[in-house]
């Protein structure tokens, strides 16, 4: 066994409203900055939807993550397994998106509006490059371009997840009583086999031991962008001025010290928690190779229990810090993955054993039964809690999402959280009657304190509930220069150290 | 008396100037060590330039570089008639692949906007020399005949006599114009290693490393044996 800890964020998807404040949060943070106007290290998706960069989750195009060959070896798809094909496609990869799949960023000419000369039109502001600096005939594309299913067909219908859908449940997209879709609010996986630490010839990317944080060295960049192709998430973001890639961070200055990440701490709708794992890193590669209906179980596995007594001593032989133990035992992401199998990770089927995970969406209620009858229900009705198969979201879609398709998953967590609801309907309005609360929860495998535990972190938790985060003992041991380590005090840490003497501008 | 200065001292000049300023590079400033690739912005004309480009111009390279190390290898190889055309003909055209690479390349840099966002001067010097690098190289090779030949029997043993501080002009004073053009370049293009993007071709340790180093890096700040600890996931 070998014991390491990871910090993990949990997704309520039920509770996100696309509100985009975690995704400003991170911007103000960290990427506002030239060549990074264009990355969204946290971006919220609507689905189905496109995506961003458009269609990233279509690997037949951008070949991310692993795939488990013939032979039965894990091998990065970009590649084949082969790492002589890295280096021959060194000086031009087939596979990498561009900034037509993001979008190119822009600002609008402002200053036109004061200085404009007087005139029989008003003057406008004009978009312009911030790439070029020239104008924009016109924006054909920008971050959240479909969000909300604008331009839906013509975006959301491209989302790879419908895949396997029947025609009538694809009529979510266009229908207007059927009409339903969600947010998925997406940062970096921080997985457990990343694909981009993998990919990088320089040897740039690395996972940090400590806390599972997966970092770009930006001293050790040289620009190969294979870390672009390879994750399947397309999180990396290559920086096309100072020619360096760059990724979400988890915010590792603020948890380091035991804060929440930016994005997690903005969220209005507090839809997001953070906390430990603790895992076995011996059993990676076994679990990477499952197939794809085992996957997410295969992920619960590989978590350790953190209140088995043989797992706290071999955490604490490894050298895992008292503090993080005892934040693993009280830990949110342990809770809703491996305890109550509330949430899931995204896209397991790309098999680099992704650490967020999402609780999927119940709302609306609404059978899809009720919506071909114009969009009238009756909350009297017997089944009005039952057939989660009548739901609006098809299970399909959300399998496809988040469980590589294994729709028994999906419908055990929304089960569970089916349960929640009828156990507190029962215990504040008092009308389903103990008989049907008996039978949801043993169908759904909850006991009475799970429903109160669940609802207490999913409705009232406060900050220190959501957010479990030991802090790091970097006074023990550290990397860090003295003689540097002030260096970078006051900018975000990306970018030249000094003004260079002779060269670029930037 | 000019061949001595432009033979003689400036290699030394441009040998100490890439050397001490790629070290300086390195150590001062390893954050802006990148070969600022711009396939990103730009991916439909960059296959076509920077593929041909690459893979004649290292063909090409490693060639003089296997006739530096012995020019006994390549006479001796050069002695059947046969196998002299098989390397002229070949080197002559992965000359002709890098060229017409470099010129998709000039083309697009110097057209596609977004491209120019991302070009800086030394970019532009660098193109020039290089355009005189492999033209005036097209041009030895197809004007004064088998230059594999008298590479290795008069270039060599000057570029012998520079590492060995020793220089011996009188080696390469009886060379034609082009073919001295194309040997001052490449000093110019030795000596732009460290203020230029060239800087990405020293890079290529770290991809040979790749191939051998296991899949997975993890890095630990709280052990003992490294900071810098590269461990294989099981």
């Amino acid at each position: 066994m070998d014991i390491r800890a990871q910090l993990s964020m949990s997704f309520n998807l039920d509770k996100c409203i696309g509100c985009h404040t975690c995704s400003v949060s991170c911007k103000n943070i960290w990427t506002t900055r030239q060549g990074a106007e264009y990355m969204w290290w946290n971006n919220v998706e609507t689905k189905p939807g496109a995506g961003f960069p458009l269609t990233w989750e279509d690997q037949e195009r951008y070949r991310g993550g692993w795939e488990v060959s013939d032979g039965g070896n894990l091998r990065l798809k970009l590649i084949k397994g082969n790492k002589l094909r890295t280096l021959a496609s060194i000086f031009f990869q087939p596979n990498l998106p561009t900034i037509d799949d993001y979008y190119e960023p822009f600002t609008y000419d402002y200053q036109n509006l004061f200085n404009a000369p007087a005139g029989d039109d008003q003057p406008v502001a004009r978009p312009k490059s911030l790439i070029t600096g020239d104008f924009m005939e016109k924006i054909s594309l920008g971050p959240n371009w479909d969000d909300d299913f604008g331009g839906s067909p013509l975006y959301g219908s491209n989302d790879p997840n419908l895949k396997g859908l029947s025609e009538s449940q694809k009529e979510m997209l266009t229908k207007f009583h059927k009409l339903f879709y969600f947010y998925v609010p997406r940062i970096c996986n921080h997985c457990l086999n990343p694909a981009c630490v993998a990919a990088c010839p320089s040897g740039a990317l690395y996972k940090r031991g400590e806390d599972g944080i997966v970092l770009i060295d930006q001293d050790t960049c040289r620009a190969w962008r294979f870390c672009v192709s390879a994750c399947p998430y397309k999180k990396p973001y290559y920086n096309w001025a100072t020619g360096k890639s760059e990724k979400c961070i988890f915010c590792y200055p603020r948890t380091e010290t035991g804060q929440p990440n930016a994005c997690a701490h903005s969220c209005v709708g507090r839809i997001r928690t953070v906390g430990a794992l603790l895992y076995d890193a011996e059993r990676i590669q076994e679990i990477a190779k499952l197939p794809d209906e085992k996957l997410v179980d295969g992920m619960r596995d590989i978590v350790l229990d953190p209140f088995d007594p043989k797992v706290v001593e071999a955490a604490k032989k490894a050298g895992i810090d008292g503090n993080w133990i005892a934040a693993a035992q009280n830990s949110p992401a342990y809770n809703l993955f491996k305890k109550w199998r509330l949430s899931m990770p995204n896209h397991p089927e790309f098999r680099t054993l992704p650490m967020n995970t999402y609780i999927p969406p119940l709302s609306p209620i609404l059978h899809q039964v009720k919506a071909d009858r114009g969009g009238l229900f009756d909350p009297e009705a017997d089944d009005f809690f039952n057939d989660i198969d009548k739901m609006r979201i098809p299970v399909k879609f959300l399998a496809n999402l988040l469980s590589a398709g294994n729709e028994k998953i999906v419908i055990e967590s929304l089960k569970k959280q089916m349960a929640v609801r009828i156990y507190w309907r029962q215990k504040r309005v008092g009308d389903i009657g103990e008989k049907a609360v008996k039978s949801a929860l043993s169908s759904s495998g909850l006991t009475p304190q799970d429903c109160e535990d669940i609802y207490r972190l999913n409705s009232l938790a406060t900050y220190k509930e959501r957010f479990v985060i030991p802090e790091t003992h970097r006074e023990s041991k550290s990397t860090v220069d003295p003689r540097t380590m002030y260096e970078k005090r006051g900018t975000v840490g990306f970018g030249t150290k000094k003004k260079e003497l002779i060269g670029r501008q930037w | 008396m000019i061949d001595n200065i432009l033979f003689g001292h400036m290699p030394y000049l441009f040998i100490v100037t890439a050397v001490v300023g790629t070290i300086y590079r390195y150590v001062a400033n390893r954050y802006t060590w990148s070969s600022l690739s711009s396939q990103f912005l730009e991916n439909k004309s960059l296959f076509y330039g920077s593929f041909p480009w690459h893979y004649g111009i290292i063909i090409i390279l490693l060639g003089h570089i296997i006739g530096i190390i012995t020019p006994g290898s390549i006479l001796a190889w050069n002695s059947v008639p046969l196998r002299l055309y098989i390397l002229e003909i070949s080197g002559l055209s992965l000359g002709i692949l890098a060229f017409i690479g470099l010129l998709v390349l000039v083309y697009r840099r110097l057209t596609d906007s977004r491209v120019k966002a991302v070009t800086s001067s030394w970019d532009v010097l660098l193109l020039i020399v290089l355009l005189i690098q492999v033209a005036t190289g097209l041009a030895n090779a197809t004007m004064y005949r088998w230059g594999s030949n008298w590479y290795a029997a008069s270039a060599v043993p000057w570029i012998w006599s520079i590492l060995t501080l020793n220089p011996r002009v009188d080696y390469i004073a009886t060379l034609p114009l082009i073919t001295k053009v194309h040997i001052f370049n490449a000093l110019i293009f030795i000596g732009l290693i460290p203020f230029t993007r060239l800087v990405h071709f020293l890079a290529f340790i770290g991809p040979i490393k790749y191939l051998f180093r296991p899949w997975q890096v993890v890095r630990w700040y709280n052990r003992d044996t490294q900071t810098e600890n590269i461990v294989q996931y099981k």
